[in-house]
């Protein structure tokens, strides 16, 4: 080139606000990386399975609808695994708004979508590997399904989780905390409580129970199990997932673009 | 107070090319502070503009604005002739911030595949890496690099794209002085491929050394603009000082009514003149008087820079 520039050079625009694949990549690459999220999300929901009974004896011989107890669990543990893996996912905005890696971002051609749904996609994709480690362990260890559940409890505690995925983001642009999953941790655990993904809800008092119903991990946990139980599909449990997914994915729009504003 | 400062036009440039940069009345409040207040500059192609001023003179808002990061309330910004957000998305600016904006679990290397993958034209990963001088720590997580080598990383993200203008917010801030000109040098190495490059500093050795022109902002405007010999020039003036046997206070108040002159100082037969046109004092005193042993040094550029941006010392 010539010493001084007399024009300004043609430049290409990156195609689909740049999403790529290598950024994908990289970000479950630093996934992955994570000591602390592998625990919970790897670790810790099979630990939990065998923990609370998945090789019992009683839990493998007690019926289930179309299975046993044991996988009655395996599928529970496997949502709390998806939701854990997806919140992280997603709560990650934080810790990079707080590192300046969002500002960074923003002297590039990302476009904010781009970067939300590459997030979501790490979180779907780390969410899979929540669910699958679960459903091995649990295959292994005791739980016994037909292959219609098995295949509807595995797809549904994944893809359910895209509710924890929004939730993730909402509260990653609502708190900006480093340390935003320490936070988060024991949000999620009464959340699976009042779920039902710990132990079933029957146990608790029939005003509770309603009200725990429209917690948001209430209505994955439900259709996840639908297949397991076949006892149709609940239609307040569709609704859970689709209101809260909303709701989250509003709260995170909204917070996000005051956050464009003001950096 | 209207004042038209020296524009300083690139040798080689026709007047019909696109500027780098145009800001126009640009304005910006932060509730009842005015951070930058009706400031007007224009940056041609190929131009080394340091941004002088001290903490909080507008700087680092003014930079916001011109990479698209927050929006004047009044006053409008053109980067090459577009809207600064565009020309980012097109690679045509790029920037190196002070701190933060980088992941601290990613190495070296991968943060720079990252970034390359964001943009549609990038220089190679491996090519940048040598040109910033990170090859030998490549995959070093970044967390675990010094500040010099952190701020080289953020410099060869910047070079990524091929910029036509990079962006230094104090970039050497917390560097020591090996490091600090390291890195000046490969600033400088770049600039001469006709790069543009526009830099925030309040190290006036920086300012002095490092730019083809120095625009001195205080309180969100502008009070000076051109080379630092002209700005040194414009506000402390140069001192004149010449032996001069048997001087009268009348000879002094003739040298003080000179045009130009600021300040004129009798010390037995030594006599000092303040003045912006020193030339034109040294010639009147070589020429009409018996002065002899006649000095000309200038001010620093410290004495300009305080002259122009303490409030009430400005003339």
């Amino acid at each position: 080139m010539t010493a001084t520039a007399t024009t300004v050079p043609e430049r290409r625009f990156p195609p689909l606000g740049g999403f790529s694949l290598t950024f994908l990549r990289l970000e479950i690459r630093r996934l992955l990386r994570n000591r602390r999220t592998m625990v919970f999300t790897l670790v810790l929901p099979p630990g939990f399975y065998l923990l609370f009974g998945g090789l019992s004896d009683g839990y493998q011989h007690q019926s289930a609808g179309n299975g046993n107890v044991s996988a009655y669990l395996m599928i529970s543990f496997a949502v709390y695994g998806a939701m854990i893996a997806n919140t992280s996912a997603g709560a990650s905005v934080a810790v990079e708004r707080a590192l300046g890696w969002s500002r960074q971002l923003r002297l590039t051609p990302l476009d904010p979508a781009a970067y939300i749904a590459t997030k979501v996609i790490t979180a779907m994709v780390v969410g899979a590997m929540s669910v699958a480690i679960v459903f091995l362990v649990g295959a292994l260890g005791g739980a016994h399904m037909s292959t219609e559940a098995w295949i509807s409890g595995g797809l549904v505690a994944w893809l359910g989780a895209i509710v924890f995925a929004t939730f993730g983001l909402f509260m990653g642009y609502l708190l900006p905390s480093e340390n935003v999953m320490q936070l988060l941790g024991p949000v999620l655990a009464l959340l699976a409580l009042m779920g039902g993904l710990f132990v079933p809800l029957d146990v608790l008092s029939h005003t509770l129970r309603t009200l725990a119903s429209f917690t948001p991990a209430y209505g994955v946990g439900t259709l996840a199990r639908a297949g397991l139980l076949g006892n149709g599909v609940d239609v307040g449990a569709i609704l859970n997932v689709v209101v809260w997914t909303a709701l989250f994915a509003a709260g995170a729009v909204w917070r996000f673009s005051r956050d464009t504003t003001r950096v | 107070m209207t004042q038209t400062y020296p524009v300083i036009t690139p040798p080689g440039n026709s007047r019909a090319t696109v500027p780098a940069v145009a800001l126009r009345g640009l304005t910006k409040r932060f509730g009842s502070v005015t951070a930058v207040d009706g400031l007007d500059l224009t940056i041609e192609p190929g131009e080394v503009v340091a941004f002088l001023g001290p903490n909080g003179a507008g700087k680092t808002s003014t930079i916001d604005m011109v990479l698209g990061l927050t929006r004047p309330d009044v006053g409008t910004v053109d980067v090459f002739g577009m809207a600064p957000r565009t020309a980012v998305a097109h690679g045509l600016v790029t920037a190196v911030m002070q701190t933060g904006g980088l992941l601290k679990d990613l190495t070296v290397a991968e943060t720079l595949e990252l970034t390359a993958a964001l943009f549609a034209h990038t220089r190679p990963v491996a090519e940048v890496l040598g040109r910033a001088g990170l090859t030998d720590i490549a995959d070093r997580r970044v967390g675990k690099c010094s500040g010099g080598e952190q701020q080289r990383l953020r410099f060869a993200m910047a070079l990524l794209p091929e910029p036509e203008l990079i962006i230094l917010d104090e970039p050497t801030t917390g560097m020591d002085v090996e490091a600090r000109r390291a890195f000046w040098s490969a600033i400088r190495a770049d600039a001469e491929q006709g790069r543009t490059v526009l830099f925030a500093t309040h190290y006036l050795d920086e300012a002095d050394a490092y730019a083809d022109r120095i625009v001195l902002i205080s309180r969100g405007r502008v009070v000076a603009d051109g080379t630092a010999a002209r700005i040194k020039a414009q506000a402390a003036g140069r001192l004149v000082t010449a032996t001069w046997e048997g001087v009268s206070t009348a000879e002094a108040v003739t040298l003080r009514g000179l045009p130009g002159v600021q300040d004129v100082e009798l010390r037995g037969d030594t006599v000092l003149v303040r003045a912006a046109d020193s030339d034109a004092v040294a010639r009147y005193l070589l020429t009409t008087t018996p002065a002899r042993d006649l000095q000309i040094t200038s001010r620093g550029l410290e004495d300009a820079f305080l002259a122009l941006t303490t409030p009430g010392a400005t003339r």
